[in-house]
């Protein structure tokens, strides 16, 4: 102990977050979103306290992973990603074989104390595995790199999009291409990718997607063919969204919300309770908010020590735009109805932990960097 | 890796990994521009539209259920309609204290726990402030009384709803079915949007296979509502489309004729038209009235439906399995011809028995004094049992079993109902699979006069016999005739399908067994000779015996009624005119005894029936 004392109260917690190697910005903008998120979700939930005190536990829960997640070394945390990445693959398989069905779907593994999805490790796992995988390969990738990457990425999300959870294999695969896409493919392939893809959509349309899916599509294109169905969901998201106006009916005001028109309004749909009560002015902000902590993530990732961390921060900041994306995108009824929630806002378990822990990992990452600042 | 290879360059590898960083940070805030756009145009550009909506409101999603199509037979007489009935409703958002509402209301109206049970389950798949029903059909009393007080009742409400109504009653209700309250197994079957506001569901017949075609489509309307739930105005309304009206093939008079000529009697009876396989009448008797299962049947009217000795319930046509006893003869003598293992004029000798070569066992005749000498013509009028089991012990078990197929023995018609059951033709590789059994040549005796494990349905039989009576061609029996499709009104007659065709070897061969069927009922010795009195058209006919104590039949019997129902059953199959088919009739009654005496005079009042005042 022979550091001076300082007196000055910035530096004092600079030396906190020091010590427990956190990120002081990202983590103020991961609180006051949360924060944000808590206020949002208890006027969604009908001024649910029982609710409330739930999600709040959740956040701390998350949040102690979040710290023990970025004080994991940095090359401790490459050397588990293999065995993550398999265990997540054996547990998907055992969703398949043992899985408990829920709302039509099997994605839940009851082991006894606590439920949960495997699709949810996976969504770190994969990012991590071809990270490691590519991290000391010569950049920008060889062909033989991107199949064999192309392939770890495809077998879990084909495993999860036959659950069917297609909002969580779109959040899997997209977090393993962009790892794929950070290390340099060539646009060529990129393109070429794109343009067979858009020729193979009637295909996928006919012998992929199952018919719920196909609904939600044409649903989007024309909700009022199905007012019942999905659409009932897009015209009462808008009808609250755009009752909402630029500065919002104010918190707990929301009559849409609050009358129990929006479906699943504390979790998916959560955005358009938000969007009602604090109007165009409050969305953008939150938009604002969020698209800080990705350009955080994307600094940390553009100064990161080495590739693995580069490759690793990067793919999380951006799949955390993605379901930042589909979500809000859904809500205001420009993509179709798919199940993700809102980051950190929406509520329920488990996104909020894998959420969290990805953010531990950035933290990780910046660390093994002490001059970053 | 070869080491030609260049190394890794940090320096490079950052700068590609920075450049991408750059790029995707740049499509992300452009993707999310878009959402902001979209964020705009929703709150600030179409602000007003969208507040009006919201305001003024509050809009409300009605469901308008779709009203179900209805069935007429083939002239056009309705079997199956709509009607208005009071049903008592509950929105449930706008009941405080459900439990204390329901303890009132029982006061002005009775409803029990199925009732109960029933609502529960309709209201978990109810959308918001939708009325779920509580009772279906009031009564005009319960009406008036509920009415008066209804002001008490907060989100209590009597609606009129159209039900389903069998105005024939009981008339045709096999060959109809009936729908019943929807129950969760029926909705895992269907689109639960298109059900979203339907409480009725085809269960069996006509009414559960054509369900698509009768549903319709859903509508719904957007209504503005104060703040008692009560609608103000209709915003914008997709009106329901009613379902297709179906037109059977059914004739309801002559179904009614052949109803009523079973009298006491239960069995079944099946007309069809030879020529498109149009099934005219479809009987099963004793019959019941659907009604009762429209607005939930009492359980122990149902408990009486149920445990009846009779078995209303039980659909004899379509489910009925029987065997066909001597009726089957005149598809074995065909395939005696075809395959050359009988001459129509060589004569076989029935001393009232036959023996099997090195068996001692003697199978008798049902003649115990025998039949004397007998050509093919004369064991068919006659009802031979000897030479029947003579032709089966030639023709083998393999060559009897392969050829009955071939007339639709031992498998399903295929006819557009439910329940339908694929009768058996006992064969080699059956005995083995069903009973581990080795096939013994006895067996193949007594399947040839249509006994042993041989089962038929009588839509089968009549399916069968109107492939005798055009010469070999099956069509796939059918109760639909057309569809006419709502909106528009456009009929579309359903096609005739041709479900197989026997090509014979010998066209002369066909001329045999229809004279010898000719003869069973013109002819002075004919087993049917009887119903011949007074006949202004011919009729091939074959009439039938069927043991029942030596066939084990799905049914136990209570041993008060053993005596009765251990009786034969009685069968005839015909059709006519004998030279021109129009109509093929299997009829069988259960513990009627012989033939001749209960089941032919069946046939004939149905034959009667649809050829002399048809015109």
């Amino acid at each position: 102990m022979n550091q001076t004392l300082e007196f000055d109260s910035a530096s004092v917690s600079r030396r906190i977050m020091d010590a427990l190697r956190l990120d002081p910005v990202l983590l103020s903008l991961l609180l006051i979103l949360a924060a944000f998120g808590t206020m949002v979700l208890y006027s969604a939930s009908g001024a649910d306290q029982a609710a409330m005190i739930r999600q709040t536990t959740r956040i701390l829960v998350a949040m102690l992973l979040l710290i023990a997640t970025a004080n994991l070394p940095l090359r401790v945390i490459r050397m588990i990603s293999v065995w993550l990445y398999l265990a997540g693959i054996a547990l998907l398989v055992a969703v398949i074989m043992f899985g408990e069905v829920g709302k039509g779907a099997q994605r839940w593994l009851d082991l006894g104390i606590i439920r949960f999805q495997p699709s949810e490790i996976l969504k770190l796992a994969v990012p991590m595995v071809i990270a490691a995988y590519l991290s000391d390969r010569v950049l920008p990738i060889g062909f033989k790199d991107l199949v064999v990457s192309t392939v770890l990425v495809l077998i879990p999300v084909v495993l999860i999009a036959r659950q069917p959870d297609l909002g969580t294999a779109i959040l899997v695969g997209s977090a393993g291409f962009f790892v794929l896409f950070l290390a340099g493919v060539r646009w060529k392939i990129i393109i070429a990718t794109a343009v067979s893809l858009a020729a193979a959509t009637p295909l996928l349309w006919k012998f992929v997607l199952h018919d719920y899916q196909r609904n939600r599509i044409l649903t989007l294109l024309d909700p009022e063919s199905d007012p019942l169905g999905s659409g009932y969901h897009i015209i009462q998201s808008k009808i609250a969204i755009g009752s909402g106006g630029v500065f919002g009916k104010g918190w707990l005001n929301g009559t849409q919300s609050q009358l129990d028109f929006i479906p699943e309004r504390s979790t998916d749909f959560i955005f358009s309770v938000f969007g009602e009560e604090f109007g165009f002015l409050g969305s953008v902000i939150l938009i604002l908010l969020y698209l800080a902590i990705i350009y955080r993530g994307l600094y940390i990732a553009a100064h990161a020590e080495d590739n693995f961390g580069r490759l690793l921060a990067g793919a999380l900041s951006l799949t955390f735009f993605v379901y930042l994306f589909v979500n809000t995108g859904m809500v205001a009824g420009i993509l179709p109805v798919v199940g993700v929630p809102l980051p950190l806002v929406s509520y329920g378990g488990t996104s909020m932990v894998t959420l969290m822990v990805g953010f531990g990992l950035i933290m990780s990452i910046r660390s093994a960097k002490r001059f970053l600042v | 890796m070869l080491k030609r290879e260049q190394l890794k360059d940090d320096y490079l590898e950052h700068r590609l990994i920075k450049r991408r960083l750059i790029f995707s940070a740049v499509v992300a805030v452009v993707l999310l521009s878009l959402v902001v756009g979209r964020l705009y145009v929703l709150q600030v550009v179409e602000y007003d539209h969208f507040v009006t909506l919201s305001d003024s409101n509050r809009i409300r999603l009605k469901v308008l259920p779709p009203t179900r199509g209805l069935i007429f037979d083939r002239h056009g007489v309705v079997m199956a309609d709509n009607l208005p009935a009071y049903r008592l409703e509950i929105v449930r958002e706008q009941v405080d204290d459900l439990d204390a509402t329901l303890q009132r209301l029982r006061q002005y109206v009775e409803f029990d726990d199925q009732d109960l049970k029933r609502f529960e389950q309709a209201s978990r798949r109810r959308r918001p402030f939708e009325s779920v029903p509580l009772k279906l059909n009031l009564t005009d009393e319960e009406v008036a009384r509920l009415a008066v007080n209804l002001h008490d009742f907060e989100g209590v409400e009597i609606n009129a709803r159209l039900t389903r109504n069998y105005p024939l009653g009981a008339h045709a209700v096999h060959a109809l079915g009936y729908v019943s309250r929807i129950d969760e197994r029926d909705l895992s079957e269907v689109n639960e949007i298109e059900y979203s506001g339907t409480t009725h569901i085809g269960k069996v017949g006509v009414e559960k296979y054509y369900e698509k075609e009768l549903h319709g489509k859903v509508g719904f309307q957007q209504v503005e509502v104060n703040a008692n739930g009560r609608t103000l105005r209709v915003l914008s309304e997709t009106p329901p489309v009613q379902g297709n009206n179906l037109y059977l093939t059914i004739d309801s008079r002559l179904q009614r004729v052949a109803e009523q000529a079973f009298g006491d009697w239960n069995g079944a009876a099946v007309a069809i038209d030879p020529n498109n396989g149009e099934v005219l009448a479809l009987v099963s008797m004793p019959v019941f009235d659907p009604n009762l299962f429209v607005n939930g049947i009492s359980y122990k009217n149902y408990a009486d439906l149920r445990d009846s000795p009779d078995r209303p319930l039980f659909n004899r046509a379509l489910s009925g399995q029987y065997p066909p006893g001597s009726t089957s003869k005149p598809f074995y003598a065909l395939a005696g011809l075809e395959l050359n293992a009988i001459a129509a004029d060589k004569k076989v000798f029935c001393p009232g028995y036959y023996q099997l070569p090195n068996e001692p066992r003697k199978y008798r005749d049902w003649k115990k004094q025998g039949h004397g000498h007998m050509d093919l013509n004369d064991a068919i009028t006659q009802s031979c049992d000897v030479y029947f089991y003579k032709l089966a012990y030639e023709l083998t078990i393999d060559r009897m079993s392969a050829f009955m197929k071939q007339f639709g023995f031992g498998r399903k018609t295929g006819i557009d109902s439910t329940g339908e059951r694929s009768g058996l033709m006992p064969s080699r590789e059956w005995k083995r699979g069903a009973e581990g059994m080795p096939w013994f040549p006895g067996e193949t005796l007594i399947t040839g006069i249509g006994q042993g494990a041989l089962l038929v349905t009588p839509l089968q039989l009549a399916d069968s016999t109107a492939a005798l009576a055009s010469w070999g061609t099956r069509f796939q029996p059918r109760l639909v005739r057309a569809i006419e499709k709502v909106p528009g009104y456009e009929k579309v007659e359903m096609t005739s399908k041709i479900s197989g065709r026997y090509e014979v070897v010998k066209p002369e061969n066909w001329q045999h067994i229809h004279d010898a069927m000719v003869n069973v009922v013109h002819g002075l010795r004919g087993t049917a000779h009887r119903i011949a009195r007074g006949l202004d058209y011919k009729v091939a006919g074959k009439t039938g015996t069927a043991q029942v104590f030596e066939v084990a039949q799905d049914e136990e019997y209570d041993a008060e009624e053993v005596h009765e129902k251990l009786r034969d059953h009685a069968l005839f199959m015909a059709y006519a005119p004998a030279d021109a088919p129009r109509i093929a009739v299997a009829v069988i009654v259960e513990n009627g005894g012989h033939g001749s005496s209960v089941a032919a005079p069946i046939a004939r009042l149905i034959m009667d029936a649809y050829l002399l005042e048809d015109t």
